[in-house]
């Protein structure tokens, strides 16, 4: 199939203009007569359900958590981008989209990307609107910072917790338009399938996970906003409830996957400390504004360190190497993430790594506190330095943290078109959940911009296009397509049941996660992914056959939960491996070690790989198909990065 | 490991669980033992150890809510040994490390208590009671787009400090566990003053507090008596200063408001 | 229910009458403790009863005297509908339940000592309020109630003492709490001002408590039963007595 982005058109800066008059529009009355379906509550899907409830539409929004203001979209630490140029530094909504398709290695669809530095400048006025504090200078005017990836200072932030305050603004607007009774909101309820009716979306199977019923609702449109798929690795900076399901279902039914193997290591994330880790703790990339990164100049060195026979802070500083801002004059230490985590790993590949594992790098303060005080930095990074201790217990402000790379996010996800429609008509998908924005790596502070440009500016304006072609006719669940789903998902959960295995669901998780993350994370070759794809094969079979889950399924079970949602990690896990096999080349967050430059940089290959892969499934235990999406760059130059 | 204090031993503990198999069943205490627990464990991998080994054992795992595992989504609510969140101050239970428990402990851990806080399973309880209460006016009427520009209004920057600490509130109810009354003032409060403390709450600032109040003695709360353990077990550090705000909010809203019923 | 028994009826409402009616019985406090102090003039009860007949007989008084009734009554009232509503906020209690650790005894405890003190009161009232108003009480030599002797004879007996001085401690926690919690209440919590009302509500708890406790354990260890100064008393109150005299 030829995948048509329906990008329009015409000049960079008119597109968005230009497509929004030509969608088609409901009239006001007729909005009500539509009913949209919101899966998933965090930035982008609050957002959007908020958005598409107060043009009109009924909404029913989904969630598996307890309420909507609990997604993880509340964890990010750092800030959301916007073109403002509030700081006269010469930024413009072009060079926030500059940077943003550099910062994504040409690996992103333009016009998409030129809209989203377009609305950021509308998301900080909007959230202003909604009484998110953001920092703010003397005068009372907001206040911005810089982030990776970038040299102007564009980056709004509410101290450590920009996520949670613009989490809870999308919430507020959320819970008004649940209180006019425009939102039907649905908590602990997980999507368990997508029920498509002649070609179109036109519903969701759900399981409550409190009760265990599985339901079933209808709508003339469906929005997934159910963010990344990092849990895949089992270690992330992910909440542990993030998973694919939602994706995967959509993808079994239809919707291609684009681009699974552009996944984001974050670079300063707090290092495993154990076996029984069950998460990693993401320390904000704004804190390589202040904090330096280095190791122990020599493998000697870095052996004493290890053993504890010398501290960090009696290294003399011609023994240590600040590998990033000797290698990285120009950006120091604020290259963009997937740079900063490979040459992390580099270093302690080559032995100079520090803590008792040898897979950690200092990321050290005592400069900028020798420079303006203890206090100065807890202002800015207070609550940072206090979880880092209450985690590790040692004391950021005496001892240089200890950082280590870690999954943190996914750029690929649901293929979209230019509306964020995917390949099933009536079917979007929003925010993490979708491809569309970052290409092969995001920028520090765009996860933000992109879940609420998508949800409350975006997807408003798009959808219209879809539902003005649908006649305004209620739909109901009696179309046997739903009972078919319906059964279908009690059957799984009958079948997981029923295996009565000796291995925990967790067992086969971590297993999953430590395959993909030695075979297809910081950095793959094609021998290492095929042999990880075998075993993943040989996994997924195992787990089908071995797996235990107790209790029933009528009940509150999250063993159950955990079971069904690793099931779709197993088969995705594999999707990721394929698609990092076909793309041979190395670009953004997928390093492949054959196609690296004599400097160990990554070597692009536009000629042969400037497209999206888009992954049509084929059925249960078929080789999966691949759509190209081809990128046309009619406004940057390819250039190969350089933040020399 | 690294992080690991090279002197730390593992511990052996005794775990008394509350356990309830769903809303209408009466639950009990059940005690359990964990072996080999390092300090560097979190409160929560402890108990991943604990039902990893139920599990495998063909018994029913603890439910309990978590999700982030940073402190920030506000998952988490274990009610550990008499105390929100357990003996560290300032700490969410997935942030409560065993390097704060010795070898031998008994750890008792229950579900919040509160009627307007009912158990769904184990330790797992519904607050949707919270949802309710924002949704009866904790927000701003803004509808998106058409919003003045982000620095058309300037706010002192000790304003927008001080309604971001109130902002920052999590919701995860350790301060209607804590209290004596089960009042829910201190998470009300949290929300109300930062939107009277903000240009952009004003408008609303008396139906606000007038609504959420109504809606927070229909869910059931307690009524706040000064006591302070709220502020004090609360993980985010929400002062006691905000319930003040609620009360002159609602004192002067019921005074002035042109609402008559 | 309108929007005046809707306000009073919610739970900050409630909170409101209990602080106002509770600022309002700690003025009363203030002027009874003054007043009382007459007690410690040795003239044989003259000034005491002098401004005794004045508190039972001046009109104004007499109709400030409803307000008290009402004081007490609302911040009864008041504390019982609040303690109702707040134990059905929690009908499943906790095993284990560490309060101690994240606030203070009298806090959580102004029911108790509430009590404590309204068993006082009555017993308090019967024995000099309702005497004095509808017994009869010998004369002294100014024709007024001769109170003076009642009350120094009330503070010789063991039992009425220790009961009074208890009551002055549960009234002195019931102080420690609820004089900064009346504030908090009104929504007088400013970080400039609190410390300033924390402290002195600290401070009225004790001079309150211990004004009023002193009295009948001065009566009782330090005078005869005339109220005079017995020569065991120590020597400071032997000056005390003849400085002010």
């Amino acid at each position: 199939m030829v995948l048509n982005s329906k990008a329009p058109e015409g000049p960079l800066a008119e597109k968005w203009d230009k497509h929004k008059f030509n969608v088609k529009l409901v009239n006001p009355a007729n909005k009500r007569k539509y009913d949209v379906i919101v899966v998933g509550t965090g930035l982008a899907g609050a957002a959007a359900a908020a958005s598409l409830a107060e043009l009109g539409y009924n909404v029913k929004a989904f969630t598996y958590h307890d309420s909507p203001r609990r997604a993880h979209s509340i964890a990010a630490q750092g800030g959301i981008n916007a073109a403002k140029n509030y700081q006269n530094d010469g930024d413009s909504v072009f060079r926030l989209f500059y940077d943003t398709i550099k910062g994504g290695d040409y690996r992103a669809r333009e016009a998409n990307v030129y809209r989203l530095a377009q609305v950021s400048v509308s998301i900080i006025d909007q959230c202003v609107a909604q009484g998110v504090p953001f920092a703010r200078e003397y005068g009372g005017l907001l206040a911005n910072r810089s982030f990776g990836g970038a040299q102007v200072s564009r980056t709004f932030y509410a101290r450590g917790q920009t996520g949670q305050q613009l989490l809870l603004g999308a919430y507020s607007a959320l819970s008004r338009q649940i209180a006019y009774g425009k939102v039907k909101m649905y908590t602990r309820s997980e999507l368990l399938d997508v029920v498509v009716v002649d070609g179109q979306a036109r519903g969701i199977v759900t399981r409550n996970l409190i009760t265990g019923e599985v339901q079933t609702h209808a709508g003339h449109a469906v929005v997934l906003a159910t963010g990344g798929y990092g849990n895949v690795f089992y270690l992330s900076t992910n909440a542990m409830y993030c998973n694919a399901s939602a994706a995967w279902r959509a993808h079994k039914k239809g919707a291609y996957f684009a681009n699974p193997c552009f996944t984001q290591i974050h670079p300063t994330c707090i290092p495993v400390s154990g076996e029984y880790q069950s998460k990693l703790t993401l320390m904000s990339e704004s804190l390589r504004n202040d904090g330096r990164v280095w190791v122990p100049k020599t493998k000697e060195i870095a052996e004493r360190v290890r053993s504890g026979e010398l501290k960090p802070q009696d290294i003399q500083e011609d023994d240590r190497d600040y590998f990033l801002e000797r290698k990285y004059p120009a950006f120091g230490n604020l290259v963009p993430r997937d740079v900063a985590s490979r040459n992390a790993k580099q270093m302690c590949d080559e032995g100079k790594g520090v803590g008792s594992t040898g897979l950690a790098v200092y990321l050290d303060f005592a400069d900028v506190i020798k420079r303006t005080s203890a206090e100065a930095v807890s202002q800015k990074y207070g609550n940072l330095f206090e979880m880092y201790q209450k985690i590790t217990d040692e004391n950021p402000y005496e001892r240089p943290m200890r950082i280590y790379p870690a999954v943190h996010y996914t750029m690929g996800g649901l293929w979209v078109d230019y509306n964020l429609q995917t390949t099933i008509p009536g079917l979007y998908a929003t925010g993490e959940c979708n491809f569309s924005d970052h290409g092969a790596n995001r920028l520090g502070a765009s996860a933000l911009m992109q879940g609420l440009a998508d949800g409350y500016f975006v997807i408003p304006a798009t959808i219209g296009d879809q539902l003005a072609a649908t006649p305004p006719k209620p739909v109901t669940t009696d179309h046997p397509a739903f009972a078919e789903a319906k059964a279908g998902v009690q059957a799984r959960v009958e079948q997981l049941l029923s295996i009565k295995g000796n291995r925990t669901p967790d067992e086969f998780h971590k297993k999953l996660g430590n395959l993909m993350w030695e075979y297809c994370g910081m950095a793959r070759n094609a021998e290492g992914l095929r042999y990880a794809k075998a075993e993943i094969a040989k996994l997924r079979k195992e787990f089908w056959q071995d797996v235990k889950v107790v209790g029933s399924g009528e009940e509150m079970n999250q063993a159950l939960e955990k079971a069904g949602r690793v099931a779709d990690f197993l088969e995705l896990g594999e999707l990721m491996v394929d698609d990092a096999l076909d793309r041979n080349e190395s670009c953004g967050g997928h390093f492949r070690e054959e196609y690296a430059t004599e400097e160990g940089e990554a070597l692009r290959r536009d000629d042969e790989y400037a497209y999206v892969a888009a992954w049509e499934y084929m059925g249960d235990n078929q080789p999966e198909r691949l759509n190209k999406e081809e990128l046309v760059f009619e406004n940057v130059k390819l250039t190969q990065r350089s933040y020399k | 490991m690294a992080g690991s204090n090279p002197n730390a031993k593992p511990m052996n503990l005794t775990l008394k669980v509350w356990r309830q198999p769903n809303r209408q069943t009466e639950g009990q205490i059940v005690d359990y033992k964990v072996n080999d627990i390092s300090p560097d464990m979190s409160f929560l991998e402890m108990l991943d150890v604990l039902n990893e080994d139920l599990l495998r054992k063909g018994q029913d795992p603890v439910a309990f809510d978590h999700d982030c595992r940073e402190g920030i989504c506000g998952s988490c609510d274990l009610f550990i040994n008499g105390r929100s969140h357990g003996p560290e101050k300032g700490t969410t239970t997935c942030q409560l490390h065993m390097r704060k428990f010795s070898d031998g402990d008994t750890i008792t851990i229950e579900p919040w208590r509160a009627n307007a806080f009912p158990v769904n399973k184990d330790l797992s309880v519904d607050r949707s009671a919270f949802d309710r209460i924002i949704q009866a006016g904790g927000y701003v009427s803004v509808n998106t787009g058409g919003t003045p520009d982000g620095n058309e209004i300037p706010i002192p920057k000790e304003i927008s400090d001080r309604a971001f600490e109130a902002a920052t509130c999590i919701g995860c109810g350790a301060c209607v566990a804590a209290c004596k009354n089960a009042s829910a003032m201190l998470f009300v409060s949290a929300k109300v003053s930062q939107l009277a403390l903000l240009p952009q709450g004003q408008v609303e600032r008396e139906t606000r507090v007038e609504n959420m109040v109504a809606q927070m003695d229909i869910e059931g709360f307690g009524a706040c008596t000064n006591i302070g353990s709220c502020a004090a077990e609360c993980p985010v550090g929400i002062s006691l200063e905000n319930i003040a705000i609620l009360n002159r909010e609602f004192l002067t809203a019921k005074a002035t408001s042109n609402h008559l019923a | 229910m309108n929007w005046f028994t809707k306000t009073f009826t919610s739970s900050i409402g409630r909170k409101i009458i209990m602080s106002l009616t509770g600022l309002f019985l700690c003025t009363f406090l203030v002027v009874h403790l003054v007043g009382n102090l007459q007690l410690f003039k040795h003239d044989d009860g003259v000034a005491f009863n002098t401004y005794s007949h004045f508190m039972g007989t001046n009109p104004v008084i007499r109709t400030i005297e409803w307000g008290l009734v009402l004081g007490f009554g609302f911040h009864i009232y008041e504390a019982l509908m609040l303690t109702r509503r707040n134990k059905g906020a929690r009908s499943h209690g906790y095993t284990q339940w560490e309060a101690k650790q994240n606030s203070e005894w009298t806090s959580r405890n102004m029911g108790i000592l509430g009590s404590i003190i309204l068993v006082f009161l009555i017993v308090h009232l019967y024995n000099f309020f309702w005497r004095a108003r509808f017994g009869t009480i010998d004369p002294d030599i100014n024709h007024n109630d001769d109170l003076y002797s009642l009350v120094v004879s009330s503070f010789h007996q063991w039992w009425y003492v220790i009961l009074y001085v208890a009551a002055q401690a549960s009234l002195g926690y019931h102080l420690w709490h609820g004089f900064r919690s009346g504030f908090q209440t009104l929504g007088l919590n400013h970080r400039k001002y609190m410390p300033l009302i924390k402290n002195f509500g600290y401070a009225f708890a004790v001079i309150v408590s211990a004004g009023f406790a002193s009295m009948p354990l001065y009566f009782l260890l330090f005078t005869n039963e005339k109220g005079a100064l017995v020569s065991s008393a120590p020597a400071v109150l032997h000056q005390l007595v003849l400085a002010f005299n």
